[in-house]
């Protein structure tokens, strides 16, 4: 049986309380960072999901366009029919993630990129950054600064009044293991870890039929692919 | 007329501010780039205004940015949510300091649901009890911690003995406020000012005695884009919106940048350092890039905080030509100097953009512990 695309996002609260009604008058493509600098329109994400067309539907789901939304928002605040497109986006996204259908685009497969890195801090720390994990190989712009204050987090956070990682209140203290505990069983009753192991799943897939090695690693070829490579077609030139 | 009109319509965009009694939750991006801020914010509130900050080590992430990179479904994120809520109300508390801009647009985001699908909160409330056993209240205020300190910008103006006053000339500093997107662009009626002229950093600067620039690109995103920073092949959006921000704003010779969301700040201050060492542009004076602040370092230098004690060695350009401007007495030397005075070294220097200030008339009054 063919899924019902349409019928499935109107179970998405952000989705029916992000389009009432889209006029076509281009207010949030005149607003939209990300209008700028990728080939994007939120302007016609609207135009096309009141449709109600299938087809079209599942080609967002599995392309490139839903992926380039930076979600600030900025939509929401102009639209002269209070739509927001970035909402139309967030449900279109977790409909592409629960399908499987986001290992069809290039941006759509950079989501195991999130999963192994946010997604993962988020239960090994309970933070969804941790900066022993943002090496300034993975991330230049750092500068300096940062593999200065690495080599001497104990002494740097002391002088802010505080333990690096120590038990009690604070910035990066550890989290108690009985919070951990309660935040990973969250997870668990809310379906995050199921959609965790479909990501890992449906990528798995993908880099099989895409000829790519693939293990629980940072460091193969379809996690260096996901994470680095960038066709020309996305941009403005 | 016209004036009561513009009363009016100001009232809508007033909000409900609570000014003590406390239940404090931590941003992710500031306990990793500025935890000298959130440090600086509690010692700003309990030390300076004798206020009551409560706070669990046991509350966690939000989730927001997993979230907002759309690998954590919204129920998880609510049932977390309805967690930090509960451990506030453990704690006898009603009113929640909500350190990051992204928790406190959700914060708002969840509390609408619930108001408009009731359905959806009584679901989050049977999560949350099978997972914990944990139950809890609604927050009778809910406020992003740049809303306190707004609220509270009298109070700490009557104690500052430094302000935004160039030391010098006896001109106000010129100051772009830049607010993190999620603060009120989906919830304009949930932020002092709402999102087109929002007034929760301009009223504080004002207070401080410093003039607000109004730049083309004030309301642009910074461009963090949660998924747009996170993968290295998307990072070319993150640093084309702040440079737009840069390259807008600089015509108007600011003197500072002070952001209230987590993301902006490290965004605003990294960036300027990647033009710098991709284009060999500054932005600032003399090679230096625009300070760049966060809310509470601000109001910490206005209160006389030593600035290596909130953190401004944690940036990557320095706040130092800002100092000078202010008259704010300080070592350079004592930089990188940890608690008991042990030197910890320095960073390396940056090929084009200046770090530190060599040459800066220190007050003679500062004692050797200043």
């Amino acid at each position: 049986m063919i899924t019902d695309y349409y019928n499935e996002l109107t179970s998405d609260v952000r989705f029916t309380e992000g389009i009432t009604g889209c006029l076509n008058c281009g207010t949030c493509t005149a607003i939209c960072p990300a209008a700028e600098f990728y080939n994007y329109d939120p302007r016609i994400i609207a135009d096309t999901v009141q449709t109600r067309d299938n087809d079209k539907i599942y080609e967002l789901l599995s392309g490139d366009m839903i992926w380039y939304c930076g979600e600030c928002m900025s939509c929401k605040t102009r639209c002269p029919r209070n739509n927001a497109p970035g909402l139309i986006i967030m449900a279109l996204r977790a409909l592409s993630m629960r399908t499987g259908l986001f290992t069809e685009s290039e941006k759509g497969r950079q989501q195991l990129m999130v999963k192994r890195s946010i997604g993962e801090w988020i239960l090994k720390y309970g933070y969804c950054l941790y900066r022993e994990e943002m090496t300034i190989e993975d991330h230049p712009e750092q500068g300096p600064t940062w593999e200065w204050q690495n080599s001497h987090l104990d002494q740097l956070f002391d002088r802010f009044g505080v333990k690096y990682r120590g038990d009690g209140p604070g910035p990066l203290r550890k989290i108690p293991e009985d919070a951990m505990e309660e935040l990973r069983r969250i997870f668990d009753v809310t379906g995050a870890s199921d959609l965790y192991e479909f990501i890992e799943e449906q990528s798995a897939r993908k880099a099989s039929e895409m000829g790519l090695e693939f293990n629980k690693r940072l460091d193969c070829d379809y996690m260096f692919e996901i994470y680095n490579h960038n066709s020309d077609f996305h941009t403005k030139h | 007329m016209i004036i009561e009109g513009k009363k009016r319509l100001w009232q809508e965009y007033q909000k409900e501010i609570a000014t003590d009694n406390f239940f404090y939750v931590r941003s992710c991006v500031r306990q990793n780039f500025f935890p000298g801020a959130e440090q600086t914010f509690l010692r700003i509130m309990r030390e300076s205004l004798g206020k009551t900050v409560f706070e669990n080590p046991g509350h966690t992430t939000c989730t927001g940015i997993g979230y907002h990179c759309d690998i954590v479904p919204f129920n998880t994120t609510m049932t977390v949510v309805a967690r930090q809520f509960a451990l506030m109300t453990e704690a006898g508390c009603e009113n929640l300091a909500v350190s990051c801009i992204t928790s406190f647009g959700l914060y708002t985001e969840i509390l609408e649901t619930w108001k408009h699908f009731p359905e959806t909160e009584a679901k989050t409330r049977e999560y949350l009890r099978k997972a914990t056993r944990r139950e809890f209240k609604i927050p009778n205020n809910l406020a992003h911690a740049s809303d306190i300190i707004f609220k509270l910008r009298h109070e700490i103006v009557d104690r500052a003995p430094y302000k935004l006053i160039n030391h010098n000339t006896g001109e106000p500093l010129k100051v772009v406020e830049h607010i993190g997107c999620h603060y009120s662009k989906m919830f304009p009626h949930k932020g002092v000012g709402g999102a087109e002229y929002p007034y929760v950093l301009a009223g504080l600067a004002e207070a401080l005695g410093g003039e607000i620039v109004d730049y083309p690109e004030r309301r642009h995103c910074c461009g963090f884009g949660f998924r747009q920073y996170v993968v290295k092949a998307n990072r070319g959006y993150s640093l084309s919106c702040s440079k737009k921000k840069f390259d807008s704003m600089e015509p108007y010779r600011p003197d500072l940048i002070i952001t209230n969301c987590p993301g902006c700040p490290y965004f605003l201050d990294r960036w300027q350092y990647v033009v710098s060492e991709m284009n060999g542009k500054t932005y600032g004076e003399n090679g230096h890039g625009i300070p760049v602040l966060t809310y509470e370092e601000l109001v910490g230098l206005a209160l006389g905080y030593d600035p290596w004690d909130i953190g401004l060695q944690t940036h990557q350009v320095s706040s130092e030509p800002l100092l000078v401007k202010m008259g704010i007495p300080f070592k350079p030397e004592k930089k990188y100097l940890g608690r008991r005075g042990e030197f910890m070294g320095r960073p390396a220097k940056p090929e084009y953009l200046k770090i530190d200030m060599e040459q800066v008339v220190v007050d003679s009054s500062l004692d050797a512990e200043g």
